[in-house]
């Protein structure tokens, strides 16, 4: 009822505030839930989460691309510590919608998909909590409350991994809170510095607001460089970039399930949102300046990150390795600094969200039933579960990268804009691709085809729970490998915004763009998918 | 007024300004009295009027507060003693610090079977020199507070008698306290002749004014001094005392010696050398940034590789006290109300763990082995779960006081450009993060080898744990009401 009348007045509902809200209500209740109706668990945990989503999906409604003026919508500010000049404040660009829906759509799925082993009701809590504070990053307009948030959801992971989480687990969650957390303790030395700095340059009371800040740039060019690498450290380790991703393989392999998909789902674009909001938006000079190291260590890792991935002989691993790869790409569209790869950047970001969780989802039925992700023990699952096979291979292509599939077009799009910008770091990436058909081909022929052992020969098929959970997450890697264009069309006017800042703000630099514009190459994209 | 003209002079006494001080170290006394002359004990009678105190002095810093803040701040006393906001703030830290203590050693010592006369009477006295030492306006004030509390504490350390290393930790503690305060006084002295008074107010105007010369007498003043008053706050190099004897002193004392005693020994910090040496900023701020630094790196460091959670919190507690200092050495308003707020809440993470200490440590108080606390989730989900916020906000994790505590004096430190400061500062925080993740991963471990299925939780403990977690989450969330109190609260010296 309160959501019907709420939303004929959407003007004034606040409904990013309500994105953080709902879940940590949520968290509250389920926490607070009577012992004894531990049926009650899982359904309410779910009401709260499809509540937000339902709340994510409408703000994709009601988010206006065309004629629309303001960089953010949905803005909505509340003063909160007025001694520090920190509010709660929120907006949303086309950047970050996307995102905020992806995190809308994979929690439901999540709790849907996987029961905890034990004490559900923490369990529940921990990943409300978690969904709240990933939805607060991406909706912060506040420096403060952004780094609230991108540190406030160590904590739910912590717990997660480490009380739900497969053998080495206190490990694996010890190394993941502590490197993330040491990687952004220098951040917020940044963000206090860059507000006093702004406070003393500009004159006035210190403010934290990220538009304020990001739009006067009135920091010198040698601080902002240094404070520009206090952020980046943060978000390197949070992607993670080579050499700061040994805390990943770990991290993903021992969580539950559930906590691999939103970690890798969401999580690590935590990091890379932050680079484009925090680094390209708040820093242009500087992101100008370091952006050859960071396109170096992007290709760096993707090629590192699918070498070692075809190494590996437990499946989760491998999926973790080639999250990096992934996550690789993005960082290379990222600093190319053309609309087209940030677009495609951003874009990457969702289909890794959709493909890689739907992978870990994968990988997690399939250990459900074997007690095993060792490659080489599991063999000939075609034979006895030809379902899961079908999804495999679909999600599989799609991580490759298979035109017609939405991991495609983040790639393609990447690819052409670095190739205009720097064209040899596009051309040492392009092999990342082909690489990737390599280890997860090769995977896939190891895990499902060949003969079928004993207990592989017995494994049974997807439950229809488990097709229902993937059926969505395919829907969707299918709708964007064909109709990419109204996601395009809702990034491409914030990330043009923003590429123009960055050509305002750094002087001698102007976007490097080749004859096509945004609107041929989606006609390319379609193109080759005919051409396939 | 009537026999002014014809008695001997006497100064000017506010007499509801000093109404805290008089109220603990009077039911300190009478407590003292009453129980010697009567026949029977009463069990009920000494923790009762410890507590009664507390909270008396508690309620009373309202009034006061509110005059406080409408009449503006007052000295008296022949200006040795004065009375502002940030006296009255601190002054309800140290209530509040009492109030834990007094509410957790009851179980504790029938427990341990420690006569508990002597406890409180030593620890209202402890709390009545704390409290002289927020009004001081004068350094042998300050001094004689610094005496009375530490005393006390001396001997409430040494309180265990059948365990020989709470005897130890006494010895050693009373040794370098001893010493300690030889140099503070030592330093009172020579910024006496460098200066010719021990009035803070008019030693403040008198170097604000005059120039001196010669200034090395004054310098070892503040060195001296330095090294007096960083003891009593277990600050790097001078922390040496402090793991050993949080490890044997009796779990609650404790306590007290980490909250009630840190408080004080701020707020003789912050009147002596923000307030008082303002002029000589130049020269001290540099010291105690390095210390501050050195504080913040040592204490997390070497709190990682420890066993025994007594030590770890022992450890971790130079790190906070080196955290403070980084607010202290700003020398501004931002950087004091933070040292403000930052004190409020390690008064309540402090008491709230200790606590849980106090009951894991079992018969004898020994049982602080981190091995100890392992499977306290599954037996004792709820404190379990308490000791999390604590141990979060001890962390200084987003959404806790801990974090706001350290948001402002790292701002502190960017404030006055020492950058290296507050990045080292954040880098130790990451580091110290490992140790509360080492006493979580022991709680929630499936492993039960912790010796916990026989805890007793009394419902004092449950009272100080659940109030401090509150507390930790409520200035986690809604801080602005706070942090505008320690605004109000910061010091300023009348008077002279």
């Amino acid at each position: 009822m309160n959501l019907i009348v709420a939303a004929s007045s959407s003007a004034t509902f606040p409904v990013l505030p309500s994105l953080l809200i709902v879940p940590t209500a949520g968290a509250l209740v389920v926490a607070f839930l009577p012992r004894a109706r531990k049926d009650l668990t899982k359904l309410v945990a779910l009401i709260f989460s499809t509540i937000t989503c339902a709340l994510s999906l409408w703000l994709l409604s009601d988010f206006e691309y065309e004629n629309h003026s303001d960089m953010f919508q949905f803005v909505s500010r509340q003063s909160w510590i007025s001694d520090f000049g920190i509010s709660w404040s929120f907006g949303v660009d086309g950047i970050s919608l996307f995102l905020i829906v992806l995190t809308g759509i994979l929690f439901p799925i999540a709790f849907l998909a996987v029961d905890p082993e034990h004490n559900d009701r923490s369990y529940f809590a921990w990943m409300l909590l978690l969904e709240a504070g990933v939805m607060g990053v991406f909706c912060s307009l506040d420096l403060i409350l952004f780094f609230l948030c991108f540190e406030v959801v160590l904590v739910p992971m912590y717990f997660l991994i480490s009380r739900w989480g497969h053998g080495n687990r206190s490990y694996a969650a010890t190394k993941f809170f502590l490197f993330t957390m040491a990687g952004s303790a220098l951040m917020l030395v940044g963000i206090i510095t860059v507000a006093f700095l702004h406070a003393d340059n500009v004159g006035g009371s210190v403010t934290f607001d990220l538009v304020e800040i990001a739009e006067s740039q009135s920091i010198t060019q040698g601080a902002a460089r240094w404070i520009f690498l206090t952020f980046a450290l943060a978000f390197a380790v949070k992607i993670p970039i080579f050499p700061l991703h040994t805390w990943l393989p770990d991290a993903h392999t021992e969580a539950p399930t559930a906590g691999s998909v939103i970690l890798a789902g969401v999580l690590l674009k935590l990091g890379t949102y932050g680079l484009i909001r925090f680094g390209l938006y708040l820093f242009p000079e500087a992101s100008h300046f370091f952006a050859p190291v960071f396109l170096t260590l992007g290709v760096v890792g993707i090629i590192y990150g699918a070498v070692v991935a075809a190494m590996q002989k437990d499946l989760k691993r491998l999926v973790a390795y080639s999250s990096i790869a992934h996550l690789g790409f993005i960082v290379l569209g990222t600093f190319a600094l053309n609309t087209e790869a940030i677009v495609g950047s951003v874009l990457q970001m969702v289909n890794h969200g959709i493909s890689t969780g739907a992978l870990f989802l994968l990988v997690g039925m399939i250990y459900e039933r074997r007690h095993t992700r060792q490659i080489d023990e599991l063999g000939g699952l075609q034979h006895s579960a030809p379902l899961m096979a079908g999804f495999f291979t679909v999600v599989m292509l799609s991580s490759i990268g298979l035109p017609g599939l939405n991991g495609f077009v983040g790639e393609f799009l990447i690819l052409l804009g670095t190739f205009t910008a720097h064209r040899w770091w596009a051309v040492v990436a392009t092999l990342g691709v082909v690489l990737a058909a390599l280890y997860l081909l090769w995977a896939y022929q190891r895990v499902f085809h060949g003969p079928a052992e004993k207990e592989n020969a017995e494994m049974t098929d997807l439950k229809t729970r488990e097709t229902l959970v993937l059926l969505p997450l395919l829907a969707l890697i299918v709708f964007l490998g064909v109709y990419p264009k109204p996601v395009i069309n809702r990034m491409e006017n914030s990330v043009k915004t923003l590429v123009v800042h960055i050509e305002k703000h750094v002087s001698g630099f102007e976007e490097p763009v080749n004859r096509h514009s945004l609107g041929e190459i989606k006609i390319d994209t379609q193109k080759s998918e005919e051409g396939h | 007024m009537f026999f002014a003209s014809n008695s001997v002079p006497t100064p000017e006494i506010v007499w509801w300004a000093l109404l805290p001080v008089i109220v603990l170290a009077v039911s300190g006394v009478l407590l003292l009295t009453i129980s010697s002359l009567l026949k029977k004990e009463i069990s009920w009678l000494a923790p009762g009027i410890s507590l009664t105190a507390g909270i008396f002095v508690l309620l009373s810093s309202i009034p006061m507060w509110n005059r406080i803040q409408n009449d503006g701040p007052i000295s008296f006393l022949n200006n040795s003693v004065g009375t502002d906001s940030s006296t009255i703030f601190l002054t309800s830290l140290i209530a509040i610090a009492l109030i834990s203590t007094s509410i957790l050693a009851r179980p504790y010592l029938s427990r341990e079977g420690i006569p508990d006369l002597e406890f409180y009477v030593l620890l209202l006295l402890s709390a009545a020199g704390g409290v002289v030492m927020a009004g001081a306006n004068d350094l042998i004030v300050l001094f004689l507070g610094i005496e009375i509390l530490s005393i006390a504490v001396y001997v409430l350390v040494a309180l265990h008698l059948r365990k020989i290393e709470s005897q130890e930790a006494s010895i050693k503690y009373f040794l370098l306290g001893a010493f300690s305060s030889a140099f503070l006084l030592y330093g009172i002295a020579l910024v006496y002749g460098a200066v010719g008074t021990t009035n803070l107010v008019e030693i403040r105007n008198f170097l604000a004014t005059s120039l001196l010369i010669e200034d090395g007498m004054l310098m070892i003043g503040f060195a001296l001094m330095l090294v007096g008053l960083g003891f009593k706050v277990a600050v790097f190099p001078f922390h040496a005392w402090t793991p050993d004897a949080y490890q044997g002193a009796p779990t609650p004392v404790v306590i007290w010696m980490a909250a009630g005693v840190k408080v004080a020994g701020f707020a003789a910090i912050l009147r002596v050398f923000p307030l008082t040496f303002a002029s000589y900023v130049n020269d001290w701020q540099i010291p105690l940034a390095v210390l501050s630094g050195l504080s913040v790196v040592f204490g997390s460091v070497v709190a990682v590789v420890q066993t025994n959670v007594k030590r770890m919190l022992a450890y971790s507690s130079i790190a906070h006290a080196g955290f403070i200092l980084i607010g202290v050495q700003s020398s501004n308003m931002d950087g004091t109300s933070a040292v403000l707020f930052y004190l409020g809440v390690y008064t309540f993470l402090a008491s709230g763990s200790f606590a849980i200490a106090t009951v894991v440590g079992g018969e004898g108080d020994s049982n602080h082995d981190l091995d100890a606390y392992k499977g306290l989730a599954k037996r004792k989900p709820a404190l379990a779960a308490l000791f999390t916020i604590l141990l979060l906000g001890q962390a200084g994790i987003p959404f806790t006081g801990g974090f706001i505590a350290k948001l402002g004096v790292i701002s502190s430190a960017v404030d006055t450009k020492y950058y290296f400061l507050a990045g080292v500062a954040m880098l130790s925080a990451a580091i110290a993060a490992y140790v509360y993740l080492r006493i979580l991963m022991a709680m929630y471990s499936d492993n039960n080898e912790g010796k916990i299925e026989d805890i007793h939780v009394s419902k004092g403990v449950w009272v100080v744990t659940s109030l401090s977690s509150i507390v930790v989450i409520v200035t986690g969330f809604i801080p602005g009401p706070f942090v505008e109190i320690t605004r109000d609260a910061v010091p300023i010296l009348v008077g002279g």
